[in-house]
């Protein structure tokens, strides 16, 4: 109990310290000793109850609950300000929406609903605190070293405004903490709104025009989430009588019909901050901040905390037809189509947002079928995707400063000219998608899952769109693989925080997929457990050590087998159709006795997975069946 | 056990997965002459080649290049194991992925353009393919209750293949691909008539290339045995049965090979995946709902 409060609070004190403190030594002192105290603290939670089922704490205090009123007031004005500053009238009216929604729940109707146990914790709680309190933090000390090369590339003079990146950093987590520990709906719905605004805020940061268009299309689309939560909020005063989240997905289980509005309104909400289709692109545009951030937005915080409140409604869907179809569904075409649409990129950032919008699809499914073999997948899909993701957007963010690029195209030879992080990246990369990383295997219990719900439809969409997932992965690490002669080796300048938080995430990425079936026994099986009472393990310990032999040459390949200088091979030229000039540009003599240069460029595919022919397919597809299934929980039709 | 099992079977599959490949190459070769109307070089042809590649001087545009060829071939020996020792087929399935990834960076390492087309094309290949062999793995689960080879081919309820026919003729269609048979050699062809330069292949020589040649042996049989699982069920003289089909479809192969010009991959890819769609979807909805 004690932890779990200190979990809440101590990163909101440290987020306070760092918006005060001005000066750069102490801010990093601060940054660092807060990010290892949070991380310390998460890890002991978390070792001290391994296998924990819920475990309520006695915790209620109306101080609190006007404490969260207050939040949302400060919340809205904040975003009121905004929009008045920069002429924004969709946010603005969106925001007076839902504070008049929270203000009439809170004190026209004077509900008297007490939650006496206000917070809690369970295994996937833990898995949670896991994610945030260590990934997370690791991503706030790397941002020490990007930020300090962001500063130094600002004009002269510009105003350092790194104490306000910071603290919301800072707040970031500790209101990722509220989210996962609040067994009250209303503390919870805080949390929830305060990741937003800060989200908000994180893509605004660097107040250029696109940064501010894209931040305002983030809130107004979190914000009509954030209603739906205010009308689950409401159903739950009104119809199911509680504020309590385990009583309601008690009551849910037993009585779907009571619940299935609530349940709806609760999984658009978790749809939007999951960034599914069609309100992907507010995940795309929150590309344009600072690459720390996208690396939180994308891998521990705000989206896993959609997709952690779809994974605990998931019982609730096992009985409750209409939501959970709209779920799979969502999530389905989203997983579909944007593994699609990340072929024709190039652009790396926007090629790692597609994907984690695809991955966060297939959580979503695996949410929606609700077995327990698809919530263990959808676990086990959260934790690889949370340490794969921010590896590979932090080694964007470390490539983007020393190579002046975020484009694919431009990593040519990067295996020569940034050794270290090139190899950090294939392994990032691999983990995503190929055996035997915990990613696929996680994909694999989706895939079991599936086959034992007869879901004829997702089996067929995991299969094109894991097909579609190799082919932009491959290629990227293609270009990676290349080498040629002895480029400068440019990586010498990384920053040691960026180092040490890039070997946290590879170190944890091997550790994930090596001690997989450890993680298995000690976290997802006893809250599948817990929550079903039952669970079959699908994949034998066996292939889970098979997978482990192949881990193990994979590394080996990587980081002792390939580029060795040394060799009694005999180096020779690369053909070209004409006699080398140098290799190393892969120029030749042509037959006017010029010099030419041989290019060539990775395949997009553009005429089949265009954005522009794909997205709107998925927009219209997933906005209509939302639609259609609001229409439905509303006049409960189809509802037992 | 099952354990120690397939690290036997991936042993002797490393042994005799090439010598089998070895004379499959050989027939195919001379088949392939005699519908030509040549006489065609003799069946241990493959042999001599290979054995040739590994004499000739050991040089390289650098020094990754046969280590990823060498993982490629680790992979490869190793899902045969897991086919032929009895193991999970979806595991199986991963790990000749994994096996054809890093051969596609074998080709994209060396930065030759004739090979980076080559191994651009080799991922559409991938991407083309693996649907299917994906739905494949779950139709003999849908059909047989498991994904482990074992079990299937233990299964005492008669073939698979009269469950999942449209499966089977699916993974006919892509095994064209998976053989790098033309139509669908795009990454790299034996017909000198229709590739530019040699595709992925185009910087691997002297041993790489012999490893490469030993991969594709052990390829081939393995996928071979995916044929052949389709017709084995509890009764030995089924193992006969899967023999004769698998021999027909290695001459139905070498067939198309010699009567199909290359297409382009927008045809591979709409096709490979229609059939995918149809064949697997439909023949899993099937099963399922009835």
């Amino acid at each position: 109990m004690a932890l779990v409060g200190f979990l809440i609070l101590f990163p909101l004190v440290a987020a306070i310290a760092l918006f005060c403190i001005r000066n750069n030594q102490a801010r990093n002192i601060v940054v660092i000793a807060s990010a290892i105290i949070i991380a310390v603290a998460s890890v002991i939670l978390v070792v001290t109850n391994l296998g924990a089922g819920y475990t309520p704490f006695e915790f209620s205090s109306e101080a609190i609950d006007l404490l969260c009123s207050g939040i949302s007031i400060a919340i809205v004005a904040v975003i009121l300000g905004f929009s008045w500053k920069y002429k924004n009238i969709p946010a603005a009216v969106l925001a007076i929406i839902q504070l008049v929604m929270v203000l009439v729940l809170e004190f026209a109707f004077e509900v008297e609903l007490e939650v006496p146990y206000g917070l809690y914790f369970d295994s996937l709680s833990l898995l949670m605190t896991f994610i945030i309190g260590v990934v997370g933090s690791g991503i706030c000390v790397y941002a020490i070293g990007y930020m300090e090369d962001f500063q130094a590339h600002e004009p002269e003079g510009a105003k350092d405004r790194r104490p306000f990146f910071f603290g919301l950093m800072f707040l970031f987590l500790s209101a990722m903490f509220v989210i996962v520990f609040s067994n009250n709906m209303e503390w919870m719905f805080t949390g929830w709104e305060i990741t937003t605004v800060c989200s908000f805020l994180l893509i605004g940061f660097t107040k250029t025009e696109e940064a501010i268009k894209n931040s305002f299309r983030q809130i107004i689309m979190n914000l009509a989430g954030g209603i739906g939560f205010v009308v689950a909020l409401y159903c739950c005063a009104f119809m199911v009588g509680t504020f309590s989240f385990y009583d309601f997905l008690v009551i849910g289980c037993q009585k779907p019909a009571l619940v299935a509005l609530a349940v709806t309104a609760l999984a658009f909400a978790g749809i939007t901050k999951a960034a599914q289709m069609p309100f992907h692109t507010w995940l795309l545009g929150a590309m344009v901040a600072p690459t720390p951030t996208s690396a939180l937005l994308h891998s521990s915080t705000m989206v896993k905390a959609g997709v952690f409140l779809l994974v605990k409604l998931a019982p609730i869907f096992m009985v409750c037809p209409v939501p959970s179809l709209m779920v799979i569904m969502v999530g389905a075409v989203t997983f579909l189509l944007c593994s699609f649409m990340a072929i024709s990129q190039s652009n790396a950032k926007r090629v790692l947002a597609y994907s984690t919008i695809a991955n966060l699809g297939l959580v979503t499914a695996c949410a929606g079928v609700g077995s327990p073999e698809a919530v263990w997948a959808a676990c086990f899909l959260i934790l690889f995707h949370a340490l794969a993701k921010s590896l590979l957007f932090l080694c964007v963010g470390t490539a983007e400063h020393h190579i002046g690029s975020r484009d694919i195209e431009d990593m040519d030879l990067l295996f020569d000219r940034m050794p270290r992080l090139a190899r950090f990246m294939m392994v990032g990369i691999m983990g995503m998608f190929i055996a035997p990383f915990g990613m696929l295997i996680a994909k694999w219990g989706a895939l079991v899952s599936f086959a034992q719900a007869d879901q004829v439809a997702l089996i067929l969409i995991l299969g094109f769109g894991s097909a579609a997932t190799f082919m932009f992965w491959a290629k990227w690490l293609g270009k990676l693989a290349g080498i040629a002669g002895q480029p400068e080796n440019v990586e010498v300048t990384v920053h040691k925080s960026e180092w040490a938080s890039l070997l946290l995430m590879v170190v944890l990425l091997i550790c994930g997929c090596v001690c997989l079936p450890l993680i298995s026994a000690v976290s997802v099986e006893p809250y599948v457990v817990s929550v079903f009472g039952v669970f079959g393990q699908d994949i034998s310990t066996d292939n889970l050590w098979l997978a482990c032999i192949c881990a193990a040459v994979v590394f080996v390949a990587l980081f002792a087998g390939a580029g060795k200088t040394t060799s009694k091979q005999k180096k020779v030229p690369v053909y070209l159709a004409g006699v080398s000039r140098d290799d190393d540009n892969r120029s030749f003599q042509n037959s006017l006795s010029d010099s030419s240069e041989a290019v060539t460029r990775n395949w997009y595919l553009e005429s089949v997975f265009g954005e522009k022919k794909i997205a709107p397919i998925g927009v219209l597809f997933n906005s209509l069946l939302m639609g259609a299934a609001l229409v439905m929980v509303i006049l409960g039709v189809g509802i037992m | 056990m099952t354990l120690i099992q397939i690290l036997i079977a991936t042993v002797l599959f490393a042994v005799l997965g090439p010598v089998v490949g070895c004379l499959l190459a050989g027939l195919d070769r001379v088949i392939s002459a005699r519908m030509q109307g040549r006489v065609g070089p003799p069946v241990l042809q493959p042999y001599y080649d290979v054995r040739k590649l590994f004499e000739k001087e050991d040089a390289a545009v650098n020094t990754s290049e046969r280590v990823y060829v060498v993982c490629a071939l680790i992979f490869a020996v190793l899902s045969g194991g897991i086919f032929f020792g009895g193991g999970n087929l979806l595991l199986d399935v991963f790990t000749i992925t994994l096996s054809s990834l890093f051969f596609i960076m074998a080709a994209y390492c060396t930065r030759s353009p004739y090979a980076e087309m080559g191994a651009a094309r080799e991922t559409i290949q991938v991407m083309s393919y693996e649907p299917m062999v994906l739905f494949m793995a779950v139709g003999f689960f849908l059909a047989c209750g498991s994904f482990d080879v074992a079990a299937i081919a233990a299964n005492p309820a008669g073939p698979a293949v009269l469950q999942i026919f449209l499966i089977f003729v699916g993974v006919l269609f892509i095994l064209t691909i998976k053989l790098r048979k033309s139509p669908f050699d795009l990454s790299m062809s034996h017909h000198a008539h229709q590739e530019i330069v040699r595709g992925m292949t185009t910087e691997m020589s002297g041993p790489t290339l012999g490893l490469v040649e030993i991969m594709h042996w052990c390829e081939n049989v393995l996928f071979l045995g995916w044929v052949g699982l389709f017709f084995v069920w509890g009764n030995p003289v089924s193992w006969i049965l899967a023999l004769v089909v698998v021999a027909l479809v290695y001459f139905l192969e070498i067939y198309i090979d010699n009567n199909f010009a290359r297409v382009k991959w927008q045809l591979m890819l709409k096709s490979a995946w229609l059939v995918a769609l149809l064949g697997g979807g439909i023949n899993m909805a099937f099963l399922m709902l009835i």
